[in-house]
């Protein structure tokens, strides 16, 4: 390749990253301008100020809403983890009968995207008596179609993996239960990394069921409260809005970029959608 | 140990056992639901009113009357289409660069796929704030008030989603190509082709499974597209940019007609359905090479 070449192709390259970098960009540094400054096109704060990233806390119960989101994100993780590749596994490993059929039960999951059944399970929820709290949030992901793609993934892994180390282990006296938990969710650690990702993403992402289930403030989750900054006559408190979007989209960037393979991988390789 | 629990029948325990809470989940959550959205879209529903009589088909007939439906229809082939042309373009032509035998594609890499992590919210807010009148966008433009005319709304709502998250489909077409093999390049080299035929003749067909892929997933992950409009343009100017999934929410959520919205989500159902099975009718047929 010519010096030429190369010289252009980094330059189409560097142009190109402009609308993916440069938002971030102006996110960060719009939220520490006054007021004044805000449409300034000044890539750099003038008059640096910290007073948005305090007025967050002022204006929303920002600090209980980050935490959850924060709570949820972990216990949905954390359930899906489980329930996926304890599925997967007996899905892939374990023969019993009826097998196909109730493996085909939990793949209509992959077909039904959760918009399409927001009104009865909103019914459901209200019925219970559980609307305004997060147990929609909590129970919906880790167990119907957003945790459909986690089984299916950790049913693929879980098919590869060579038959003669269950043989080796059952020589050894273990049950089933033990080869699951000591040989093959070990083994598996790529697969649950790259689930854990996904599904923490779309936890923290989640908008519509918020919005649909949740009404109190002090319950909200981020992507529902970094709606609401406006002042008194509905005008959107620009800086202020933009430094709590920052702090919902720095902690995951800093992990992104810590753990760049990982996430890229596991993220496009399992079809994240939307 | 008794003689009734041997090996095998404690293996068939342990694997209903371990598929219990997904099967009974997908029960609850997903096909108990998905009867019952079939059931009350049979239904005039007003929640707030407390009405819940059955009416037979009358939602289908009002639907099918909708004024507001083919406005909605097309603003939501329109956001599918355009999302799914411009993301698969960018995407294949930043696959392309980032395979060029160059220093320092690895950052380039992160960098185009950073955005995939931003929050959704934040991402949306932030583009939202350059998209003003007064805005980022504008201070180099000059532009219309993008999220506020008619002309320009959808575009500015398909240009926001697909920066946000073509790096997935990026990441894909540079595995589709670094799994080209390299003899095939060579080959057609020796042949004397044009840079250009080898991609039409070569790459593109060897890459096509991905492009099906790609766009599959694009098309579905699009039909559920619901922050960016209620946060960019909610809806308008007019119905513009209400999509069926943001016409669902206001119908069920905003104007308590869960009958009628029970009736807008099955249509939804159907529309996905419908992409599903052409997509396993054209694995069949279009697709040239399939590992």
């Amino acid at each position: 390749m010519s010096r030429r070449t190369r010289l252009f192709l980094y330059a189409v390259l560097l142009a190109l990253c402009v609308p993916f970098v440069f938002p971030t960009w102006w996110m960060i540094t719009s939220s520490f301008k006054p007021n004044a400054e805000i449409f300034s096109a000044a890539l750099w704060p003038r008059h640096w100020t910290v007073q948005p990233w305090r007025q967050v806390f002022e204006l929303q119960p920002f600090a209980q809403q980050y935490f959850n989101s924060a709570y949820i994100a972990v216990l949905v993780t954390a359930g899906t983890l489980i329930v996926a590749s304890m599925a997967g596994y007996a899905f892939a490993r374990i023969r019993f009968p009826g097998q196909n059929g109730l493996f085909l039960v939990v793949l209509t999951g992959l077909l039904i995207p959760s918009e399409v059944t927001i009104v009865p399970l909103f019914r459901m929820f209200n019925t219970l008596g559980l609307v305004d709290t997060h147990w929609p949030l909590i129970l919906v992901p880790i167990l119907g179609a957003p945790s459909v793609l986690a089984t299916f993934i950790m049913r693929q892994f879980f098919l590869t993996l060579p038959g003669e180390l269950e043989e080796a282990a059952r020589m050894d006296g273990l049950g089933r239960p033990a080869i699951f938990r000591r040989i093959a969710l070990p083994l598996a650690r790529p697969a649950l990394g790259a689930v854990a990702i996904f599904t923490f993403l779309h936890s923290w992402n989640l908008y519509l069921e918020p919005v649909v289930y949740l009404s109190t403030r002090t319950r909200y989750t981020l992507p529902q409260a970094l709606t609401q900054f406006t002042d008194a006559y509905q005008g959107q408190l620009w800086n202020v809005q933009l430094s709590a979007a920052s702090m919902t989209a720095i902690p995951v960037l800093i992990v992104f970029v810590i753990a760049q393979r990982q996430f890229i991988e596991g993220l496009a390789h399992t079809g994240l959608k939307g | 140990m008794s003689t009734f629990w041997t090996t095998r029948r404690r293996d068939v325990l342990t694997g209903y056992l371990f598929i219990t809470p997904a099967v009974a989940g997908s029960v609850v959550f997903v096909l108990v639901p998905l009867v019952l959205v079939l059931w009350y879209s049979l239904h005039e529903w007003n929640v707030l009113a407390d009405t819940f009589d059955f009416v037979g088909a009358d939602n289908y007939r009002a639907l099918a009357a909708d004024p507001n439906l083919p406005s909605v229809l097309r603003a939501t082939a329109l956001f599918s289409f355009g999302l799914v042309v411009l993301n698969l373009t960018l995407a294949l032509l930043l696959a392309v660069l980032l395979n060029q035998k160059l220093r320092g594609t690895t950052v380039f890499r992160v960098l185009f796929f950073s955005p995939v992590v931003v929050s959704l919210l934040a991402w949306t807010i932030v583009w939202g704030f350059l998209l003003q009148d007064n805005g980022g966008v504008n201070s180099l433009l000059h532009g219309p008030n993008w999220l506020r005319s008619g002309g320009t709304a959808m575009t500015a709502v398909i240009v926001v989603q697909v920066f946000k998250n073509v790096g997935l489909n990026m990441v894909l077409f540079l595995a589709a190509l670094q799994g080209v093999p390299h003899e095939l390049y060579e080959a057609a080299r020796t042949d004397g082709a044009s840079a250009w035929t080898v991609f039409r003749r070569i790459t593109l067909p060897l890459i096509s499974p991905t492009i099906l892929l790609t766009s599959i997933i694009t098309v579905v992950g699009s039909l559920q597209v619901f922050a960016q409009i209620s946060v960019l343009t909610q809806g308008g100017p007019g119905t513009s940019t209400t999509v069926l999934v943001y016409y669902l929410y206001q119908q069920a959520f905003q104007f308590h007609a869960f009958g009628y919205g029970s009736t807008l989500s099955v249509l939804l159902f159907l529309i996905v359905l419908a992409l599903t099975l052409l997509q396993w009718q054209m694995r069949k047929r279009w697709v040239f090479h399939e590992s």
